[in-house]
């Protein structure tokens, strides 16, 4: 429905439930998939879920148990139905003997533990939230700054070394940066921080400093991309038309950088932003479990390991959940920055 | 962390001194250039570029010929040297982790492996997985982002909601997941050809979308263009238009985009390997030496230095290449 710019508090509410339904009817095929690829892809492959539940060594009564707690033998179609009304009304697990109840929102529950997988997220969310929100601060100040400044500057010293550093910054493997640092700031010749992570309300000193290594290590892979980007959005929209023309009329340089160039750079980057920050508040894994810290990623790599499927199903959901917001966000954010998105 | 390939802009067009260079040429030589050549012209030029290409290219050849070297070096990946271990502490006696004559970048803590050895075998991995996942997204993304924009409507809705759904998608998360629910035989595959397969098709699966849109808005723009319509008034079919008219045409983006590709799935597949969930044990990678140097970066650092440096390397060396054909495929560089 493009009938030309309309914006006005009813456009921008339609276009607020228009982006809405999408991020639901994206959350119900996202659910969907993360289900599919944890009880039919095994089941092609010939592989046992419910045995894969219990354990290697579970004995036959047991694998029953779980099989006609989950209800396996139902069309996946009927499995799924069962775990998305669990997500918003809780679950009662019953066969087998036993029941188990697993209260809204129901993750699922890991018949390993023996315990419901929400209060375990609950319990590593913020850790990631925290390692997530730090590391973006920085790499935005980092990234954003030097890549404008090399787009300003171009081909001069400083956007040569700037380039050099961030096309090195691209190629580490974080996990490489990460020890390299440990053994340098933790456990080598300067001992200052601390390694072991204490929650921010226990002790908000040791949490600062054992959050700034990994900080550190996340934002500087991150600040490298985003100032090649930012470099290459910024160098382009210099060229635009609208720029010379602000120019012409007198505008101060200054004032064509903020006012005019900034503004449109800007858009890509926010883009990316969501995108990253989704992703890593779903789990920074790498980070994570080089730095030894207690959240989603490394509660997921550790369920990999175990061969526990409910937590992995969890922080993937989870994870999924905080891209499409993060996603959301950004559309919304959209319509406020770049007069150019239209409502319709 | 997989790091997405957003980088939809050219960096830097030839400066003016290049340019100048070009005009001369142009002098010289007044018969046409074809635009691959005119962009090997300028990939000369890029020093940068062309080290990062030789360096490519070595990395290439030690991978296809690490048998030969390291049995030249008399050196073999999984032979215990458990001789050079201090039994003590489980790492390597002498200096800088063992370097020696006899193993010149030194011996793994524990069983003594000879780290050169396992770097040499561990390259082929990377590049086998980094290539043929490039290859499986290219395949892939072409064959769609030519469909979606060639034809539009409802092949184009459909396949640009699943491209905009798979990079929505937390792409690290859900390749650990699918690799880690993988069996082990796959196609009559046993051993470490399993993962390394798995992780080309499911790592290609989740990079097809980067190429796909680029395609598709390729395709998009190219079909309106005078020339095609030219070929369609003169009676020119569907097919001959596509194979003759478009698809030569997004040969540049193509090229460009699996080139920028391949690091980023090498750094992935480092990645699944380093997290347990790549290439098993005894198989040499890369990924899995950083993973179990994780115990003993404290005791013997040059465990977790050399493959460290290795992936540095043939990730910058891909980089540098890459940025350098981007700039040479540009084709507002040519104005």
């Amino acid at each position: 429905m493009a009938r030309g710019p309309r914006r006005g508090p009813r456009a921008v509410l339609a276009y607020l439930i228009r982006r809405l339904f999408a991020a639901a009817v994206m959350l119900v095929v996202i659910i969907t998939v993360v289900f599919s690829i944890f009880f039919i892809v095994p089941k092609w492959a010939g592989v046992d879920i419910a045995l894969s539940f219990v354990g290697k060594q579970a004995d036959p009564a047991a694998v029953e148990g779980v099989r006609q707690k989950l209800g396996l033998g139902d069309p996946v179609y009927v499995q799924v139905w069962h775990f998305f009304k669990g997500l918003f009304v809780g679950r009662t697990y019953t066969g087998g003997g036993d029941t188990i109840n697993c209260s809204a929102p129901c993750f699922g529950y890991s018949f390993r533990s023996e315990q419901a997988i929400w209060p375990v997220l609950k319990d590593r969310f913020p850790v990631t939230l925290g390692l997530a929100l730090g590391a973006a601060l920085l790499w935005l100040i980092m990234g954003v700054s030097a890549g404008v400044l090399s787009a300003l500057k171009r081909g001069s010293l400083w956007d040569r070394g700037a380039m050099v550093v961030a096309l090195a910054g691209v190629s580490l493997p974080i996990y490489f940066t990460g020890m390299l640092s440990l053994a340098i700031f933790v456990y080598g010749p300067l001992k200052w921080f601390e390694s072991d992570y204490a929650p921010f309300a226990d002790d908000p000193a040791q949490w600062f400093s054992a959050m700034i290594l990994p900080w550190v290590t996340l934002a500087f892979l991150y600040a490298a991309m985003y100032a090649r980007i930012t470099r290459a959005t910024m160098m382009e929209i210099l060229g635009e038309d609208y720029i010379r023309t602000a120019r012409a009329k007198g505008l101060r340089e200054g004032v064509v950088i903020r006012k005019h160039a900034m503004r449109s750079t800007m858009t890509p980057i926010l883009t990316m932003l969501g995108m990253d920050l989704g992703a890593l508040i779903g789990g920074a894994i790498l980070t994570e479990s080089t730095f030894n810290l207690p959240g989603l990623g490394r509660e997921v790599l550790l369920a990999i390991r175990n061969q526990d499927l409910p937590v992995i199903v969890g922080v993937t959901l989870i994870t999924s959940l905080a891209v499409l917001f993060a996603n959301l966000v950004v559309d919304i954010l959209y319509a406020v920055i770049d007069p150019r998105v239209r409502l319709a | 962390m997989t790091a997405p390939l957003h980088e939809p802009t050219a960096e830097a067009a030839p400066s003016a001194v290049d340019e100048a260079a070009v005009a001369s040429a142009d002098a010289k030589a007044v018969q046409g250039r074809s635009l691959g050549r005119i962009a090997w012209d300028r990939l000369k030029r890029d020093k940068l570029a062309l080290t990062g290409g030789v360096v490519v290219l070595v990395l290439i050849v030690i991978a296809a010929l690490a048998p030969v070297l390291t049995s030249l070096l008399g050196q073999d990946p999984n032979e215990y040297h458990e001789n050079l271990i201090d039994p003590l502490f489980g790492t390597p006696t002498g200096s800088m982790g063992g370097i020696s004559g006899d193993h010149l970048l030194g011996v793994e803590p524990v069983n003594g492996r000879d780290i050169l050895a396992r770097i040499l075998y561990g390259a082929r991995i990377s590049l086998l997985v980094g290539f043929l996942s490039a290859l499986v997204a290219v395949v892939l993304g072409t064959v769609l982002g030519v469909l979606a924009g060639f034809f539009g409507g409802w092949v184009d809705s459909l396949i640009s909601r699943v491209m905009d759904g798979l990079l929505a998608f937390p792409q690290l998360l859900f390749i650990i997941a699918l690799v880690s629910v993988m069996p082990d035989k796959l196609f009559g595959l046993t051993g470490s050809s399993v993962p390394v397969l798995v992780m080309v098709l499911v790592i290609g699966f989740f990079g097809w979308p980067y190429i796909g849109r680029v395609v598709r808005g390729q395709t998009l723009s190219l079909r309106e263009r005078e020339y095609v319509e030219a070929a369609r008034s003169l009676g020119a079919g569907r097919i001959y238009i596509l194979f003759k008219e478009l698809l030569p045409n997004l040969v540049a983006p193509i090229i460009v985009y699996s080139t920028m590709m391949i690091p980023t799935n090498i750094l992935t597949e480092a990645a699944l390997s380093f997290l347990g969930v790549g290439v098993k044990p005894p198989t040499a990678s890369w990924g899995q030496m950083l993973s179990s140097a994780l115990d003993y970066y404290q005791s013997d650092p040059m465990y977790m230095v050399v493959p460290g440096v290795a992936i540095f390397i043939t990730v910058l060396a891909f980089n540098l290449f890459g940025d350098g054909v981007r700039d040479a495929l540009d084709p507002k560089g040519s104005r």
